[in-house]
């Protein structure tokens, strides 16, 4: 038989209970200062650097990594909290969303001391942002057929080739990414690309826009022509990429950013019933809310697992998958919801914003950082398919 | 989940694994396993485990009681043991000792209600109770003129019309036409009919999640025996796509269940949020037993299909459980009553604070 799925029922600390009240009390201030607009979740995509620098002056950045580095050797469920207020409130963290919850910790375990020294305290200021550069035009679920090229040159690689939907490259100081070093082989499809640290300022890069569908411009394709990467951003074993993005995937795939990205439209909905919904309305409700508790109640396991430092790898990739696919139909649901509401509900222009937006992004929550089909791929392993 | 620091789930477990094999089971005529598996299960004192020791009962925690239930639903057992645990919970309620034997519980739908009348019996008609035709006695919560109470009933002394649950276990209709108990007593304050809802409806989320375990359990070792096209049915693509479907199911159900086990149990003082644990766990459990009773059901193929073939004693009681206690639709209702009574600005908070 397969081995047992777990799913410890976890509470966060009540440390995370006033972190929660110091978070959400922050957020209300910076909503009255104008910051951002909590019922506007299309500014999201707004660049926000002054939003930025404050919540890395509260701490709130690099929460877990050693203090070396700037970091403030937080637990997991604390970044927990922290980063699903945030969510929730629809906070502007384009800026260092990325690099706090991704490229700080590759760092952290492959790039080499005064790199660490360099770039780490400035993530946790809230200063820089990061962009991953995996995907190419012919290389997506793919990863390993990438082929753009990283030159051995004097002293350093040259780059050349492109790399697409690039989340925030073209805000960012920095992308870590994967390029050619050498052919994969007949034994091992997987060997030859590297990881490295790209310098976004240096020359040799052109970063061009593409337009998504809800109209906003989030992602880009970045081009490389002679750009050149020094020795020491080179990150972790040379031809060796594939062996580095194993367990902290984990903390990738299962966090709350993977099922409340249109949670909003929910919120709008319980507003728009009022206080006393037809049965209708109210069965609709609570079917959603019954699936989101119990979202959240696993991606709360997973964290506290990982913080246990046990590697809920199959778990993980669990979280996201029916995460996502939840994430995705709610404004679906919540349109069907919708049909019989008030046409005078108080509400009724900001929910239809709302819903068009939530079903114009929708699409995109289960392509982006790994489809449905690959993850499920990853889970069959898990039970022992394949 | 394994519980391996839980002596009373072992114990449950080692029972299931010995006397109520699923293979036997499928393939007996008679029902001749039950009589030595109640009985062992009554020698460890499983059915009394949430009565106090100093009621003749195991006096085991809460907890330790739901994770014998996990395992009771991995095993789908067809005792009323969950019933009678459940029994000797609602009686320990009212300090009222738990006669020994089979015992079930009425109301088990929010829909009825028994009414204790001024002369101290108990009148009303209480649908879809599960194994009344078997137990022996029966645990019940009645409203009167002078509040809710908490009585233990002859079964003898009432009405039963048998039915049957879509997995053939008893699901009657009991009638109590002034029967007189053989014990009542007020319930605690603030304990009502729903707090029995609450807890049915809990039990047979684990039971639900349990079975799920198992549904998955034996859905990936069929499909890494069965072959065709030449290959194990586990290397279609297809075929691990939804045992990948089924696993997340599952696990939505172990977290939901789970998690509203571990409310009740003491981490949640506050009455919406132990409502919002059992109703969600209720709702989540029962929406995965559809899923993943389709899935499990189409990776066996036709074999999976036949009486002969254990699937459908997890399957059917899955989907069957379903119904206890509050079907998903009436938990559904309720929840989204109490959340948009709170008000849309509330419902974050409330599931935040899980
Ligand atoms: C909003 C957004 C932001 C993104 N940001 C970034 C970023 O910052 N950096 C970055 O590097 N990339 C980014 N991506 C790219 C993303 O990682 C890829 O889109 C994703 O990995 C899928 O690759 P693809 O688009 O080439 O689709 P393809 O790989 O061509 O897949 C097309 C379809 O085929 C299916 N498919 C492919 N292989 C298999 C298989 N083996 N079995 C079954 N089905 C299969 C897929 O599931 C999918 O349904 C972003 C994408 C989006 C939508």
């Amino acid at each position: 038989m397969t081995a047992a799925l777990r799913f410890d029922p976890i509470r966060l600390p009540p440390e995370c209970e006033v972190l929660r009240r110091e978070v959400r009390a922050f957020l209300a201030e910076e909503i009255a200062a104008g910051t951002f607009d909590p019922h506007k979740p299309q500014r999201e995509d707004s660049d926000a650097p002054e939003f930025s620098r404050r919540v890395g002056e509260r701490g709130w950045l690099g929460m877990t990594w050693p203090k070396q580095y700037g970091g403030h050797e937080r637990s997991f469920l604390e970044r927990y909290v922290v980063t699903e207020e945030m969510r929730i409130a629809n906070a502007p963290t384009r800026r260092f969303f990325v690099a706090d919850r991704q490229s700080g910790p590759v760092l952290l375990k492959y790039a080499p001391e005064h790199i660490k020294m360099d770039i780490l305290p400035r993530i946790c200021r809230g200063e820089v942002c990061f962009s991953i550069g995996m995907s190419e035009p012919n290389s997506g679920s793919d990863l390993f057929a990438a082929k753009t090229k990283a030159t051995k040159t004097n002293g350093g690689w040259l780059i050349n080739g492109s790399k697409i939907w690039t989340t925030s490259a073209h805000i960012a100081d920095y992308m870590i990414a994967i390029f050619r070093t050498s052919p994969s082989t007949k034994e091992n499809r997987r060997h030859g690309l590297t990881q490295f640290l790209v310098n976004m300022k240096q020359p040799g890069i052109a970063v061009n826009p593409i337009a998504q569908i809800t109209g906003q411009y989030e992602f880009n394709e970045v081009v490389f022509t002679d750009h050149f990467v020094p020795d020491d951003h080179m990150l972790g074993e040379l031809d060796g990429a594939w062996k580095q993005a194993t367990s902290e995937l984990a903390y990738e795939r299962s966090g709350p950013e993977r099922f409340l990205e249109t949670y909003y439209v929910l919120t709008e909905l319980v507003r728009a019933v009022g206080n006393h919904p037809d049965t209708r309305s109210a069965e609709g409700i609570g079917r959603l809310v019954a699936q989101l508790h119990t979202m959240r109640r696993m991606s709360v396991s997973v964290a506290g697992m990982l913080q246990a430092g046990r590697e809920p790898v199959v778990e993980a990739s669990i979280v996201k998958d029916i995460g996502t696919l939840w994430e995705q139909q709610l404004p679906h649901r919540v349109r069907e919801l919708a049909a019989f509401v008030d046409a005078d509900a108080s509400n009724h222009a900001t929910l239809d914003e709302m819903l068009s937006f939530a079903i114009k992004t929708a699409p995109k929550l289960t392509i982006q950082g790994g489809t449905t089909e690959v993850l499920r791929g990853i889970i069959a392993r898990g039970l022992g398919l394949r | 989940m394994t519980d391996t620091d839980n002596i009373v789930a072992e114990t449950a477990e080692r029972i299931f694994a010995d006397l109520a094999d699923s293979q036997m089971i499928a393939k007996s005529k008679d029902g001749a396993w039950k009589a030595p598996l109640w009985q062992a299960l009554a020698d460890n004192g499983l059915p009394l485990s949430w009565v106090p020791e100093d009621c003749d009962g195991s006096g085991v925690s809460l907890a330790e009681g739901f994770a014998v239930l996990s395992a009771a639903g991995r095993s789908a057992v067809a005792v009323p043991l969950a019933e009678t645990m459940l029994a000797g919970w609602l009686l320990a309620q009212a300090k009222i000792a738990s006669p020994e034997g089979m015992i079930t519980v009425a109301p088990a739908s929010p829909k009825d209600r028994l009414t204790l009348n001024a002369d101290g019996t108990v009148s009303g008609r209480a649908r879809g109770v599960p194994f009344a035709t078997e137990a022996k006695h029966i645990a019940v919560v009645a409203s009167g003129i002078g509040g809710v109470s908490i009585a233990l009933i002859e079964a003898n002394a009432c009405r039963i019309e048998a039915g049957l649950n879509l997995a053939d276990d008893p699901s009657d209709t009991v009638t109590f036409d002034h029967v007189k108990p053989l014990a009542s007593h007020p319930a605690p304050s603030g304990f009502d009919q729903n707090g029995l809802m609450l807890m049915g409806a809990l039990v047979r989320s684990l039971q639900i999640a349990g079975a799920l375990e198992t549904m998955l359990g034996i859905s990936v070792q069929y499909s890494g025996e069965r072959v065709a096209f030449e290959k194990k049915i586990s290397k279609f693509q297809a075929v691990q796509h939804n045992l990948a479907k089924l696993a997340g199911e599952t696990s939505a159900a172990l977290a939901a269940a789970s998690s509203a086990a571990d409310a009740l149990s003491g981490s949640a003082s506050d009455d919406d949020a132990i409502f919002l644990e059992v109703a969600s766990a209720k709702i989540r459990c029962s929406e995965a037993a559809e899923k993943g009773a389709a899935i499990a059901h189409q990776v066996h193929g036709a074999i999976g299909f036949t009486r002969e073939h254990v699937l459908h004693r997890y399957t059917l009681r899955a989907l069957a459980w379903r119904d206890d206690f509050g079907s998903e639709s009436h938990w559904a209702v309720e929840l989204g009553r109490l959340v948009a009574a709170r008000g849309a600005d509330e419902l974050w908070p409330l599931v935040a604070s899980r």
